[in-house]
């Protein structure tokens, strides 16, 4: 028996350099709408949020704030990624994206950005991998 | 939208947290079709309890659900599971199982932005279903390994022809797994690793 026949795809286009902020209002149809939040750090450097970007609480929850961002405070005592967020909160993406966007501009919580796939991948980070790998 | 009582909200169980000196994390995608295992490699390698996260798709599906002419627009709701994995106190590594199904491709957008790379999880009781997938990530330049889930029922082929079969190029690891074992799906994890190691030490040597 002979196994299904694929064709391989070559690549559209070249690879997606680090995500710049200036990529960022240009609507291609590429970029999808969850893309267009953005957050503002501490350095005012506009980056976005990833699933994977780390969240940590710098105060406690304020007694205006409501109910949602108490709890999402609450959880961050310790960092967590925006992908266990939505998890724990049971809220969409987009949601936990647009609570953040707002408690980051009311500095009440910290992004630590993600590791992103450089063109030129970082060698000593993919070690770190594997070195880590080998003792699970 | 309903919205549990922040009372009722529990949050990662104590032993779930991360340090303090958590600096970042990066994410890893494992990608197939539906029952081929991607939940169970999550579950079988990550320190916490696979956990589940969702997006709605209204408009954001556009291309992908067949509407035209509904008057409604149709909210689904599309939920993907993941895992952890501590690397060092500073790095995390996060690994989505994600499902092939073209209908979910538009979540793919901001996931695979930044990921390191992909695993490719085929059964060969059905390795038509992978063929998209593998397909999506030449497009976007993904890299990818393609671990072979092995059920006991499968077709058994050679590497060699299923790496004809899957018209992978020869530097594409092919390796086979059990994804319930730990060990097996560590394995696979480090197999991309070490290939995306490769593709970094060929990149600086051009």
């Amino acid at each position: 028996m002979t196994p299904p026949q694929r064709q391989r795809r070559q690549p559209k286009h070249e690879p997606s350099p680090p995500f710049h902020e200036d990529d960022l209002p240009s609507v291609t149809g590429e970029r999808p709408p969850e893309r267009l939040y953005i957050l503002t750090g501490e350095d005012g450097e506009r980056a976005p949020i990833d699933l994977v970007t780390l969240i940590v609480a710098r105060a406690d929850p304020p007694p205006s704030a409501a109910p949602e961002q108490s709890a999402l405070i609450r959880i961050c005592q310790a960092p967590l990624s925006v992908a266990e967020i939505s998890a724990y909160l049971n809220l969409p993406i987009s949601v936990v994206t647009v609570l953040l966007t707002e408690l980051l501009t009311a500095e009440l919580v910290q992004a630590r950005a993600p590791v992103v796939r450089q063109a030129r991948a970082d060698r000593s980070l993919l070690e770190a991998v594997m070195h880590g790998l080998q003792k699970l | 939208m309903d919205f549990k009582s922040s009372d009722t909200i529990t949050g990662p169980r104590t032993e779930d947290h991360l340090p303090h000196t958590a600096q970042a994390a990066a994410k890893i995608v494992i990608v197939g079709g539906f029952g081929v295992g991607k939940t169970t490699m999550v579950g079988s390698v990550s320190e916490i309890r696979p956990l589940t996260t969702e997006e709605t798709m209204t408009q954001a599906g556009i291309g992908v659900d067949d509407n035209f002419g509904s008057k409604s627009k149709t909210a689904t709701t599309v939920a993907m599971d993941f895992g952890r994995i501590s690397i060092t106190d500073q790095l995390v590594l996060y690994l989505f199982g994600t499902p092939g199904q073209e209908r979910f491709w538009f979540l793919w957008n901001g996931l695979f932005e930044g990921a390191l790379g992909a695993v490719v999880l085929v059964d060969t009781r059905r390795l038509e279903v992978s063929f998209d997938v593998m397909g999506r990530l030449e497009e976007r330049n993904v890299p990818f390994v393609v671990a072979v889930n092995d059920f006991p029922d499968a077709p058994r082929y050679a590497i060699e022809e299923l790496r004809q079969a899957l018209d992978l190029a020869e530097e594409i690891p092919i390796i086979r797994c059990d994804a319930r074992r730990r060990a097996s799906s560590r394995d696979v994890l480090m197999t991309l690793m070490s290939f995306l190691h490769s593709l970094a030490m060929s990149g600086a040597s051009a």
